[in-house]
């Protein structure tokens, strides 16, 4: 024992880490600052994770278009432990994003991001896209179908880009087709250049906190100042500062540890997603769909009147990045206590329901026609009349029920039919087949005078 | 005084000195940073900078092809990578119009991308992501895509339906 201590006496010496490190890790924080501060701190610890697995994980992950998928499978079902890593990696991800979503939510309720500490929601903002943007490169390496034909999405969004569109989408999948260099670019993508671009910026905010100092909890009537505040924060610091280790350091370190044992309790009781088919473009039965973090977007877009749909592809993420970039610009002084900006608190809520909403229809999916929907038998028929019969067999082999739902069959793109008879006449009904709609095929050239007759019968039987 | 002069006098080259020192360090800085960077540069736009053939694939044999029918057909892209894999074939949707008239179409939604699929009773091209539908032509039958599906330049070689490769079709803005 006294060995190593002499040892670590002569490394210190020598290196100065004591000297370099006990002041940071000492440095004095505001009294109070409780478990709202713990979750930056816990989105750090989930990089760590994620660079730890990550790295684990590109010990046996194949980078190649040609042997990615079956190295995955390798990892998923054959190597020791890789379903863990591979769980703990996803669940990684999704901890880091939540994690980071409600550290920014705090940091703007509580408006620490007024002077002196600007530069550090600015970096923050950057943080949060870089995060985003490594959960969906990292799903596009899990390359199967879905990674395959969710690159092509992304290209399509990237398309959108005025002018340079087409040359980004290029650049995007590394050609202009699906083929080896696609992978290889995700793949440095997302273990090369936004891991370098995070690390720098992580380094910053971490840099800033200790520059400007963790904002102190807000408190009605206590607005900032930036010609006094500084002055005030030094200050109050020396009168009642406690050290960040041990009496502030705790609470981030159970917390960060907790996070971890729930992300790996996740990996343990669910496991990684499991692949689907293998990264065969011209396997076209499949349905891309993002991961969780992405699924609000992807109901955005879907939900989107077409007419603006583009315009918006492009504008709506540039606009976001200003808006939220802009915002200690806009208001840098004054009240920070949440008491005192109920509007900042209300549309937080607002944000918060939106997405959350958008979530759930994501995962529902409406605006998708059901391609397993199943055909009619006589339990939804409720009818002997042979026309009504073979209408209900017709209002599944054109393809309707994809799209419409006849009690508990179909899909929920169209109007439900169940009671359609109740709502439009005979000659309404015929009217919008043949002529279709915004949302419907015109089916006037696809049917005969008898299919169609047929599928008014079954519908005029739907009360 | 004199002393003061013949000081500074001396100072004067050796301040000039430094001066030059300093450009030709970040002079040589910018230089091999300019010419490490080229090939760096050349990687990552590596994409732009290749040309892509665009070369005939057969695809289909004329005989046993029914006038209407819509089949998906596959080819190797032009050019591929030898470590590509399975990635190295694109889909498409092949339709025969007549006896001497084919249509290919991209088988990439004009929305997003999505793979489109062939409902052979209904007639129609259906997206699965967002709903998307077309005719049996291409054009938009309803949904969200703001273009009709693209086509593959087409020929029949040799009673064989040939399709030409072209680059995954990327809707853009305008």
């Amino acid at each position: 024992m006294k060995t190593l201590r002499k040892i670590w006496a002569w490394i210190d010496d020598r290196s100065g880490l004591t000297e370099l490190l006990g002041p940071l890790i000492r440095h004095p924080v505001p009294p109070g600052s409780k478990w709202s501060y713990v979750f930056g701190s816990a989105t750090l610890f989930c990089l760590i994770l994620q660079v730890i697995t990550g790295v684990a994980l590109s010990l046996l992950y194949q980078p190649s278009s040609s042997a990615a998928y079956q190295s995955l499978q390798f990892i998923t079902h054959g190597a020791k432990f890789g379903n863990l890593l591979r769980g703990i990696h996803y669940f990684g991800a999704s901890g880091m994003i939540v994690m980071v979503g409600i550290h920014m939510i705090r940091v703007y309720i509580t408006a620490a991001y007024k002077y002196p500490r600007e530069m550090g929601w600015i970096s923050g903002v950057l943080l949060l896209f870089m995060t985003i943007a490594m959960g969906f490169t990292g799903q596009l390496l899990r390359w199967d179908s879905n990674g395959v034909w969710s690159s092509v999405v992304a290209a399509e969004q990237v398309g959108r880009i005025p002018v340079i569109g087409k040359l980004a989408a290029r650049l995007l999948l590394g050609g202009n087709t699906i083929g080896g260099h696609t992978l290889s670019r995700f793949y440095a993508y997302h273990v090369f250049i936004i891991p370098a671009l995070l690390f720098v910026f992580v380094g910053f905010h971490l840099m800033l906190v200790i520059r400007n100092g963790i904002s102190e909890p807000a408190k009605a009537g206590r607005p900032v100042d930036p010609k006094s505040y500084r002055q005030w924060y030094k200050e109050m610091l020396q009168k009642v500062g406690v050290p960040f280790w041990p009496y502030a350091a705790w609470r981030d370190i159970l917390f960060g540890a907790g996070t971890i044992i729930a992300i790996i309790s996740l990996a343990l009781i669910y496991g990684p997603p499991e692949l689907s088919q293998p990264p065969d473009p011209t396997f076209i039965h499949t349905v891309p769909k993002p991961d969780w973090y992405m699924l609000s977007i992807f109901s955005l877009f879907a939900l989107m009147p077409p007419k603006i749909e583009s315009v918006v592809i492009f504008l709506g993420p540039v606009l976001t990045v200003l808006i939220l970039l802009s915002l200690p610009f806009l208001s840098n002084r004054g009240e920070r206590s949440p008491l005192r900006r109920p509007w900042a608190v209300f549309g937080s809520i607002c944000v918060i329901v939106f997405v959350f909403s958008l979530f759930l229809l994501g995962m529902q999916s409406p605006w998708s026609p059901d391609f397993n929907a199943k055909a009619l038998t006589q339990r939804e028929i409720h009818s002997g009349d042979t026309l009504v019969i073979r209408g209900a067999a017709l209002l599944y082999q054109k393809g309707c029920l994809y799209c419409h739902r006849v009690e508990d069959q179909g899909g929920l793109k169209g109007p439900d039919l169940t009671t359609i008879d109740l709502r439009l006449s005979e000659e309404q009904m015929t009217l919008r087949i043949i002529n279709g709609g915004s949302n419907m095929p015109a089916y006037g050239g696809l049917l005969k005078k008898d299919e169609l007759s047929a599928i008014v019968a079954f519908l005029k039987s739907r009360k | 005084m004199m002393e003061n002069e013949r000081d500074e006098k001396r100072k004067e080259p050796d301040e000039n000195r430094r001066k030059f020192l300093v450009r030709l360090t970040l002079s040589l800085t910018a230089v091999s940073a300019a010419v490490a960077g080229i090939p760096v540069l050349a990687a990552l736009f590596a994409p732009l900078l290749r040309k892509t053939p665009r070369l005939w694939r057969k695809v289909a044999d004329l005989e046993g092809f029914a006038v209407g029918a819509v089949k998906l057909v596959t080819f190797e892209n032009a050019d591929p990578e030898a470590w590509a894999g399975e990635t190295a074939r694109t889909a498409a949707w092949l339709r025969r119009e007549t006896k001497d008239k084919f249509i290919a179409f991209s088988a990439n939604c004009t929305h997003l991308g999505c793979p489109v699929r062939w409902e052979a009773d209904a007639q129609l091209f259906m997206c699965p992501c967002h709903g998307g539908v077309y005719y049996k032509d291409g054009t938009v039958a309803s949904g969200p895509p703001p273009l009709p599906l693209v086509k593959y330049p087409v020929r029949i070689n040799k009673k064989q339906v040939e399709i030409q490769t072209a680059p995954v079709p990327i809707t853009t803005l305008g």
